[in-house]
């Protein structure tokens, strides 16, 4: 499998990862490698096979429909949240202004 | 079915649009999809916020029973398969309203399958002009933050309470032909799910938003490219973007040029809509099953629970009415809306007579909330003091006239009618004693009108009338001084 | 007065619940020998002061006459990739700088809840990514052993709980947290000499872990011995309703119920794992596993796991699938690091947020999960893979319709120097063959030392159980345990 630095910077500009040209030629024949590697998946038979969706046999629990229920999954607790933001005014986190 | 003839007019011929929305409805429910935070509309920002809703490493999401239940309600409401196994996927993308770095939705798995809404285009024929719109999925998803730009020079502010608010999109078949059917189709929608209780509806709040698919074709053709106008609220918006987008697109296609798809924002002041810069690289998704989350199995109580809480919806009800007498119109705007058609149900429920009620309700009630600028939720009379009112006035306490007057006394004071009839005396009389009294007063004033009439004028006899319940103060039976009347005037 | 730092959990418990010495003196003599050990790079954060406080609450119960918590006067170690309230949390990651969690990880809740205390976070590998503890962002962890031959290589403490099974092996600790993705406690506990379980997929909760794979993760002890893990892990299992995948099931009397007599048990050898580049020693190793669960009573039975040479494979694309999408959140907006480059927009400052924060084998495996879920390829690599582990899971079923657990070597080989494999990702993901099928198919499994290599390193042997059987995993173990006597230690250099 190999593939070429063009793929690379398009797969890290989607993982939002900067990366240099260097840095593209270098990861280029390694993931090349490792997608190569992982391929020989292709050679097993799996028609019929449903896809894994559960590993332990368990079916997905719904919870009550309560606010602040448990202090850990609930809300109203902005200072808390906020304390290690990078940057943040007026109870907002803030980013460099985006044009929609 | 009718056939739209919707047309834009483009220079080599007629273009026909077609039309589809995915409509995001904002599911009603005390907390969000995923986390334990509110979702009340209006709170400060970021207090809304869970550990969760913010993506702080190492959170889970464990699903709001209710949110689902809300959404299989939905899908029943509109005759969809209900998938008793469906699972949650990962949608990944970056922006700063999506703290996860994914929004965590149903591709592959939907909740809800196919299912239809009809939808009528004449509201004085609702049978004759029906239109079944085909809905294609419903599902479940986590709503994203809020940006604001306008409030720092280089800086957008985030805003998380909205982040996990439960959605449910829901996407129709490219089925609709005219700004008119959409906004039908929005209008009948939202009616559902207000009558479901699923969704408020609430436009204005964004409680309800629809991202309008449009592309046009010549008609007979093969669909052409659409595009995707996203996040207009409104019924009227909705319909203004459809009109601005297909007329673009045909002018595009007339010059020789391409339509791209791509997404577009509806600017509000101008009607346009404009190519959308921020998500142009966002085409890759990479959806896979949210390995947090496991498959959701629904078992048989719970939907027949959902089944057995479904209310009487807007079809069903409007054929109930019409049942009882009641014009197709007057059921059409009697059901067009929950409250006014719980209002109703509560009047009828009181033993008023269908036919009478209806037309009270849809005249003298709606005339004076309109007036007022009230909604029918907030209505100064309510369904008993209605009852009480038509009661009078089947049981010949009131006259037409008088129960106006009475009506206005009520929305005045909000005192009940019965009352005003007595504390006013606005009784209607049918004492023929009375009256019989009134009339002769009144041929003896009038002695030239009286001469007139019996020489054949007999078009006065309706001076007569109005002489004699003025003279009575607009409190006698009608019927009665028709009569008595007739009999004085020989 | 022995030296409390060698007696081990169930050790210090006894001891101190029998008055033998306080729970004080127990923190004291284990914060003295981290803040000794800085040469192994096992913590990343020291916390004595957390440690003295349990010991202190423990001490004062027993002066109360309070019935004793399970882990009262017991210290411990924390894998940092647990958040802990007002404790730095970084998963050994620049992207995670400075985090300090405003909430507790129900693992680590429940081990305070349980008495312990904790000595401090322990480094591991950048977001539970390697087998080496090299990819840390805050230096290798470095393993307390050493070859016999006189070189002073240093050696890889396993990965990615290295910070976990160095602590242990040097005696810092008596016993801590790991987290097992694909190996992170086997293989680590392997190279070190002390024991490690991972339990079913479900068994303990995911809630405030740092994600790694969230179909793969699970928490487990790290100890001296069979025992300790198995009172470790009691403390540490349970239901959460803040973790969908949690199952809700009692937690066993797993102590009480070790028995190592075997008898009327059938214990499965895998033909796969017979691998061709298999050492002579671990080979050998095998054999007297194999030996030595026949003396405790055990019928051994060959079985076959038609897929096993898929299993690394498969893995390298779930898991890096479902860590690309984990790691989305690591963006420079709520917490932790941002950077900000002249004039850049929101998605500039991402790439370089994240190119700055991420070290190399987290962006690597980044770009695979990313390469594997872009369109095009999703069927053909993902849902190719689910299927795969799908048939994973069948051969395990299969096979334990002929036995109750599984006998293999932990890892293909005992611990390399460090930087001997950086060179080549696939020879470093090889290293996982072995542990990496048991993780895809949800199963208990654990790692117990049986010998030491011609230089004088540990090995170690996996017994892998049925879902839930953690009991049948825990007595085969320590069937090995008593018969291999391993008392090894290393030497301290440090
Ligand atoms: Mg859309
Ligand atoms: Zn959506």
């Amino acid at each position: 499998m190999s593939v070429d630095t063009a793929t690379v910077k398009r797969i890290a500009s989607l993982a939002r990862i900067a990366i240099t040209d260097e840095d593209a030629s270098r990861l280029a024949p390694e993931l090349g490698n490792i997608l190569g590697w992982i391929e020989q998946l292709g050679e097993v038979d799996t028609s019929g096979v449903e896809p894994m969706t559960a590993v332990i046999p368990n079916t997905l629990r719904l919870r009550d429909d309560v606010v602040n229920a448990d202090p850990l999954t609930g809300g109203g607790i902005r200072d808390a949240l906020m304390a290690g933001a990078p940057q943040a005014e007026h109870g907002f986190f803030t980013v460099p202004k985006v044009i929609e | 079915m009718t056939e739209s003839t919707y047309r834009i007019q483009g220079a080599t011929g007629e273009w026909e649009v077609v039309i589809g929305l995915e409509v995001h409805a904002q599911v009603t429910s005390q907390a969000k999809l995923f986390s334990g935070a509110a979702t009340a509309f209006g709170a400060e920002p970021n207090t809304q916020v869970s550990l969760i809703d913010a993506a702080m490493p190492g959170m889970l999401p464990v699903p709001n029973r209710e949110c689902i239940r809300q959404a299989v309600r939905t899908g029943m409401a509109i005759d969809a398969q209900i998938n008793r196994w469906s699972r949650f996927d990962r949608k990944n993308y970056f922006y700063a309203d999506l703290p996860q770095g994914y929004q965590i939705s149903q591709l592959y798995h939907p909740l809800v399958g196919e299912g239809a809404i009809e939808i009528s285009l004449d509201e004085k024929d609702p049978e004759g002009s029906v239109k079944s719109i085909g809905v294609e999925r419903i599902h479940v998803e986590q709503d994203a933050g809020k940006l604001m730009h306008d409030q720092h020079p280089t800086r957008s502010y985030v805003d998380l309470n909205r982040s996990g608010v439960a959605l449910m999109e829901i996407v129709s078949r490219p089925d609709m032909r005219s700004p008119a059917e959409a906004g039908a189709y929005l209008r009948k929608l939202r009616a559902i799910l207000r009558y479901v209780g699923s969704c408020d509806g609430n436009m204005e709040e964004g409680s309800m938003r629809a991202d309008v698919n449009v592309s046009v074709r010549k008609p007979g053709d093969e669909f052409g490219t659409r595009t995707e106008t996203k996040n207009v609220n409104s019924v009227r918006f909705v319909m203004a973007a459809i009109e601005y987008e297909a007329k673009r697109q045909v002018s595009v296609l007339e010059d020789g040029g391409k339509i791209v798809q791509e997404t577009r924002l509806f600017n509000v002041e101008s009607g346009t809509t404009r190519s959308m810069r921020s998500k142009e690289d966002a085409h890759d998704y990479r959806y896979f099953p949210d390995p947090d989350l496991l498959p959701l199995e629904l078992e048989e109580a719970f939907l027949e629970e959902c089944r057995a809480s479904l209310p009487e919806l807007p079809d069903a009800k409007r054929k109930r009415y019409e049942a009882l007498g009641i014009s197709a119109y007057a059921a059409n705007v009697l059901t067009a809306e929950v409250e006014a058609a719980r209002w109703f149900d509560a009047l009828l429920e009181t033993g008023a007579k269908p036919v009478p009620a209806a037309n009270w309700v849809t005249s003298e009630l709606f005339g004076a909330l309109n007036r007022t600028g009230k909604s029918i939720e907030n209505s100064p009379v309510s369904a008993d003091q209605a009852a009480e009112l038509l009661a009078l006035v089947a049981d010949g306490t009131l006259s037409g006239s008088l129960a106006k007057q009475v009506f206005e006394v009520m929305l005045e004071t909000g005192d009940g009618a019965a009352k005003i009839v007595e504390e006013r005396g606005l009784k209607q009389t049918s004492d023929t004693g009375a009256i019989e009294a009134v009339i002769a007063g009144v041929l003896e004033k009038n002695p030239n009108q009286l001469a007139q009439y019996r020489g054949g004028k007999e078009a006065l006899f309706g001076f007569f009338v109005g002489q004699t319940m003025k003279a009575m103060g607009g409190k006698a039976n009608p019927a009665v001084v028709n009569d008595l009347l007739k009999k004085a005037l020989g | 007065m022995s030296d409390v730092t060698n007696l081990g959990i169930a050790g210090i418990r006894d001891g101190f619940r029998a008055g033998d010495f306080s729970a004080r003196e127990v923190a004291d003599a284990f914060n003295a020998k981290v803040a000794g050990a800085k040469a192994l790079n096992a913590f990343l954060v020291e916390t004595p002061e957390h440690a003295l406080a349990a010991a202190d609450a423990a001490d004062a119960a027993r002066a109360a006459g309070e019935a004793p918590k399970p882990l009262a006067g017991v210290p411990i170690g924390m894998k940092d990739l647990f958040c802990t309230k007002g404790v730095t949390t970084t998963a050994a990651s620049e992207i995670l700088g400075g985090f300090v969690p405003p909430y507790e990880s129900t693992i680590s809740q429940k081990l305070w809840d349980a008495g312990a205390g904790m000595l401090g976070k322990l480094n591991m590998d950048q977001f539970a990514m390697g087998s080496s503890n090299e990819t840390s962002a805050f230096g290798n962890v470095i393993s307390p052993w050493r070859r016999s031959d006189g070189g002073n290589a240093a050696l890889a403490p396993g990965g990615s709980s290295g910070g976990s099974s160095s602590a242990v092996a040097a005696r810092l600790c008596p016993g801590a947290t790991g987290t097992d993705t694909g190996g992170s406690i086997r293989q680590p506990a392997a190279f070190t000499g002390i024991s490690g379980i991972k339990p079913t997929y479900g068994r303990c909760s995911r809630w405030g872990t740092i994600a790694f794979a969230s179909s793969l993760d699970q928490a487990g002890p790290m100890a001296q011995d069979v025992r300790d893990c198995a009172i470790m892990l009691e403390a540490m299992a349970g239901f959460d309703a803040k973790d969908a995948t949690s199952l809700q099931l009692d937690v066993p009397n797993w102590e009480a119920g070790l028995n190592a007599d075997l008898k009327g048990k059938r214990v499965g050898v895998p033909r796969e794992y017979r691998v061709d580049t298999m050492p002579a020693e671990i080979e050998a190793l095998w054999q007297q596993g194999v030996d030595w669960l026949r003396d405790a009573g055990a019928e051994i039975v060959e079985v076959s796991l038609p897929h096993t040479k898929y299993a690394l494979p498969a893995y390298y694309i779930i898991a890096p699938a479902e860590a690309s999408s984990n790691l989305a959140r690591y963006d420079g907006v709520r917490y932790g690091l941002r950077d900000l480059p002249e004039g850049a927009g929101l998605q500039d400052m991402y790439a370089a947020t994240r190119a700055d924060g991420f070290g190399a084998e987290v962006k690597r495996r980044i770009m695979i999960g990313t390469y594997v879920l872009s369109a095009g390829f999703y069927d053909a690599y993902y849902t190719q893979a689910q299927k795969v582990r799908a048939l994973i899971a069948r051969d395990f079923e299969r096979a334990f319709e002929q036995c109750d657990v599984l006998l293999t070597p932990t890892a293909p080989s005992a611990a390399f120097a460090l930087g001997e494999k950086q060179a080549d990702p696939i020879a470093m993901y090889l290293n996982d063959v072995f542990t990496v099928p048991a993780s895809l198919a949800g199963l208990p499994a654990m790692s117990v030392p049986g010998g030491l290599d011609a230089a004088g390193l540990p090995l170690g042997l996996q017994i892998i159980g049925k879902p839930l059987d953690e009991q049948g995993v825990l007595n085969a173990s320590l069937a090995i345990e008593q018969r291999a006597g391993f008392t090894a230690r290393p030497e301290a250099w440090w």
